[in-house]
């Protein structure tokens, strides 16, 4: 499709590559000068500071003012416990559709599909409600507390995963269980023992990017999530640097090269896989 | 292996009549608290889990159920729960269903003209327990038992006097001094003594009144009986209204129909807001999409070209805005687009000597959004079309340099029409997604700037679903819940309504790509 450009032609390639390389590095850069720099206020920054220090970086850790390792470790914890449990349960479920026939299977599969469809954030009022009225009776899990999220992500993480891995889970030939099922093994224990390892890929997959969808979700948390220290890290930011642009901007950055180096060093390595992941399953950002 | 199958059995067995005996206990518990609707679900889960245990036909939703929990929990019953609330006239002043709105108007009393007044002394004992004497104006005194009074004679021995002539103490209680009597307002306001048919209350911190009950639910007439000026107030419209239109507050819960449909659609103040709201969140979509769209299809094709050097390392930096957190990334941009502060605007200064409003302006708060949203999107837009590209096979581009196309005829009449088959669902696919990107709009302007003169707290860069979070959480006039949940359902019917389409699109685009 492509034949060997004249130099003007040249030229003008690499020129939009490096307009682009500005555009898509310009504001990572410019935070990363700014979690170096001296000043905590965006106006007297400079790209190159002048006396370059880590102290924002230290902040961040020694100031008892800016829980921003607190907010770290509700994010992973959070993150990784939604998503751990997302793949155990999506696979039991999408193993079912693929390999049983039951009654109601065709009508589940059709439900899933529109169930999916909804973002479930458009039910935030009614799932406030839900967890203030949890809390009456079960406090650990209601409102304003790390397991009733976990509760709500995992919600809405069933519907598409457990559809995404069935699709993966059809592709496995039954063969593969049947000799072991001959032998006396249950379902459970083919599904435990064979089908699961050979379907790692999708597991990784599923896992990583369940991962990242909630580790950067805002909208459900910041509504169920009160106090500082209660805060995931998409919250808690937003609330350290709304109206402190001027006075906080050195350490907010230093938080978001952090927060975002986290992310990249999982996401840069893996990224084949993440985005077979996010474009083989139609769509899912 | 029998033996192990029966030791696996009876584990099974005795975590199920462990988990049973959990149920039960919190049944009974629950049953004494007089919560049957969490009762009902408990039992309803308990049986489902010992029919799933216990019967082989059940098998398939051993797998099934733990996830279905979730889904169902988190999911479809905030679906119903949303459809539900969108039919009410659940907002701020009508949050309590009536039963409650009864009960509380029950408890309202009104001070008659020849109300007497009574001095009291209060009491309180080691328990903590409050009581106080009454002393009327004709001189009798009373003692509250519970929240009755009785007649009783002060010059009883039981009550002990201080040295100025008062009681001080009687039994286990002993007076409060004043600083204590401020301290216990609370409690003492709560008091409603009755004596023969009359409510007597603390009127001020000095002394109390009686009251007679304001207020008398007429059941059959389903109303409000005013026992002081005699009006009947009749439940119209989640209020009981006089004959004459005035409204007793609070309102209450009721059904109203598809009427938060209607009222986005027909009531001029909330459809103007609409309108703006829903074609400002076309507009976002739309525009994101398609210049996101086009700067990755630009980007993929400069790095698909073999004649480009270290293609390799410039995808994998043009793609770091879609591996940064978009949170991160939005609140990162808003700093840079702040109006006074940001490096955007040092720059413009620098070149044209002036100040852009990005964040005050509504079109510029809107342009830099999308400017924004932009960035965020291509890196996705280029993968995308970069798997497109290479997925296109050779020999077409070979047999059409054969019959004398140029570069751009090639672009437009192969790339372009086999590309189109497989993006198009994705671009849908991000147009539905972008729709309801909440996140990015919340964070760099959260709606802002204001509109004046709004009949709904919806500003000017607020998208549907933004919208509805205000109308739900943080309105000026409250929380308007059923107007709220009606938008949601609105906006899920324009996103169920664009997923079919994209369903169909693309069947039927692989059939176009089989014709080709």
């Amino acid at each position: 499709m492509y034949s060997r450009p004249s130099l003007v032609g040249l030229v003008v390639r690499y020129t939009l590559i490096g307009l682009a390389l500005v555009y898509a590095l310009f504001p990572v850069l410019w935070i990363l000068s700014a979690s170096f720099n001296p000043t905590n206020n965006l106006l007297e920054q400079r790209l190159f500071p002048a006396n370059p220090t880590f102290e924002h970086y230290r902040r961040l850790f020694t100031d008892p003012t800016v829980p921003f390792p607190r907010w770290v470790l509700n994010t992973l914890q959070v993150s990784g416990i939604t998503s751990v449990i997302t793949v155990f349960l999506c696979a039991l479920g999408a193993y079912a559709f693929s390999r049983f026939r039951f009654r109601g299977r065709r009508a589940g599969l059709l439900g899933l599909l529109l169930v999916q469809m909804f973002p479930q954030m458009l039910a935030m009022v009614a799932i406030y409600l839900l967890l203030i009225k949890i809390k009456e009776f079960i406090p650990w899990l209601g409102y304003n507390t790390h397991p009733g999220l976990i509760m709500v992500y995992l919600g809405g993480a069933m519907g598409f995963n457990t559809w995404f891995m069935k699709g993966y889970f059809d592709t496995i030939p039954r063969s593969v269980e049947e000799s072991a099922l001959v032998d006396g093994a249950t379902p459970f224990q083919a599904f435990l023992r064979i089908v699961l390892p050979l379907a790692r890929p999708i597991l990784a997959v599923v896992l990583i990017i369940q991962f990242i969808t909630t580790y950067s979700e805002y909208v459900l948390a910041s509504i169920l999530l009160k106090g500082t220290d209660m805060y995931t890290l998409s919250v808690g930011l937003r609330f350290f640097i709304q109206q402190a642009y001027d006075r906080r901007w050195g350490a907010f950055s230093a938080a978001a090269i952090l927060g975002a180096l986290l992310i990249l060093a999982i996401f840069l390595p893996l990224q084949k896989l993440i985005i077979s992941g996010l474009t083989g399953g139609a769509v899912k950002e | 292996m029998a033996g192990r199958v029966a030791i696996a059995q009876g584990l099974k067995l005795g975590l199920l009549a462990l988990l049973d005996a959990a149920a039960v206990w919190a049944a009974i518990s629950l049953l004494l608290r007089g919560d049957l609707l969490p009762l009902a679900l408990l039992a309803a889960g308990a049986l489902l889990l010992n029919y799933v245990v216990l019967s082989r036909r059940a098998y398939p939703l051993r797998f099934l159920l733990p996830g279905l929990v979730f889904l169902f929990a988190m999911v479809v019953y905030p679906i119903g729960y949303t459809v539900n609330v969108s039919l009410t006239n659940l907002q701020t002043g009508n949050l309590l269903t009536k039963v409650q709105v009864i009960a509380q108007l029950e408890g309202r009393y009104y001070l008659p003209p020849e109300s007497e007044t009574f001095s009291y002394w209060a009491f309180r004992n080691p328990q903590g327990e409050l009581r106080v004497t009454l002393l009327a104006e004709d001189g009798c005194s009373y003692l509250s038992e519970g929240s009755t009074l009785v007649p009783v004679d002060l010059t009883d021995p039981r009550f002990v006097r201080g040295p100025d002539g008062t009681v001080v103490a009687f039994d286990d209680f002993s007076r409060l001094p004043l600083a204590e009597i401020y301290r216990s307002l609370p409690a003492l306001e709560r008091l409603d003594l009755t004596w023969e048919g009359v409510h007597v209350r603390l009127a001020t911190i000095r002394e109390f009144r009686t009251y007679l009950r304001k207020y008398e639910y007429l059941r059959d007439a389903d109303a409000i009986r005013d026992l002081e000026t005699g009006v009947v107030y009749t439940a119209r419209e989640g209020y009981f209204t006089s004959p004459d239109g005035v409204r007793i507050e609070p309102g209450f819960q009721i059904y109203v129909g598809f009427r938060n449909y209607l009222d986005v659609l027909t009531n001029p103040g909330i459809r103007a807001d609409f309108s703006r709201v829903f074609g400002w969140t076309v507009a976002w979509s739309f525009l994101t999409v398609f210049f996101s769209f086009w700067v990755g299809l630009v980007l993929a094709y400069l790095l698909n070209d073999p004649y480009v050097r270290g293609r390799f390392f410039y995808r994998s930096l043009l793609i770091i805005p879609y591996a940064m957190p978009a949170f991160i990334s939005a609140l990162v941009w808003a700093g840079l687009f702040n109006t006074d502060l940001g490096v955007i605007n040092r720059i413009i200064g620098a070149l044209f000597g002036t100040k852009v409003r990005w964040l005050q302006d509504p079109f510029w708060a809107r342009t830099a959004l999308i400017f924004i949203n932009v960035w965020l999107t291509y890196p996705y837009m280029m993968i995308v079309s970069l798997g497109a590209l290479q997925s296109i096979p050779k020999e077409m581009y070979e047999a059409a340099r054969v019959d004398g196309a140029t570069g751009w005829q090639r672009f437009w009449t192969i790339t372009m029409p086999l590309l189109w088959v497989s993006v198009a669902p994705l671009l849908i696919g991000s147009f539905a997604f972008t729709f309801n990107n909440f996140t990015i709009i919340w964070l760099v302007t959260a709606g802002r700037p204001a509109v004046l003169g709004a009949a709904t707290p919806a500003g000017a860069t607020d998208i549907l679903i933004s919208w509805t979070y205000r109308l739900a959480f943080e309105g000026d006039r409250g929380n308007q819940l059923g107007l709220a949940s009606a938008v949601s359902i609105i906006i899920f019917i324009i996103i169920a309504t664009i997923s079919a389409v994209n369903f169909r699109f693309t069947r039927a685009l692989e059939d176009v790509s089989r014709g080709v």
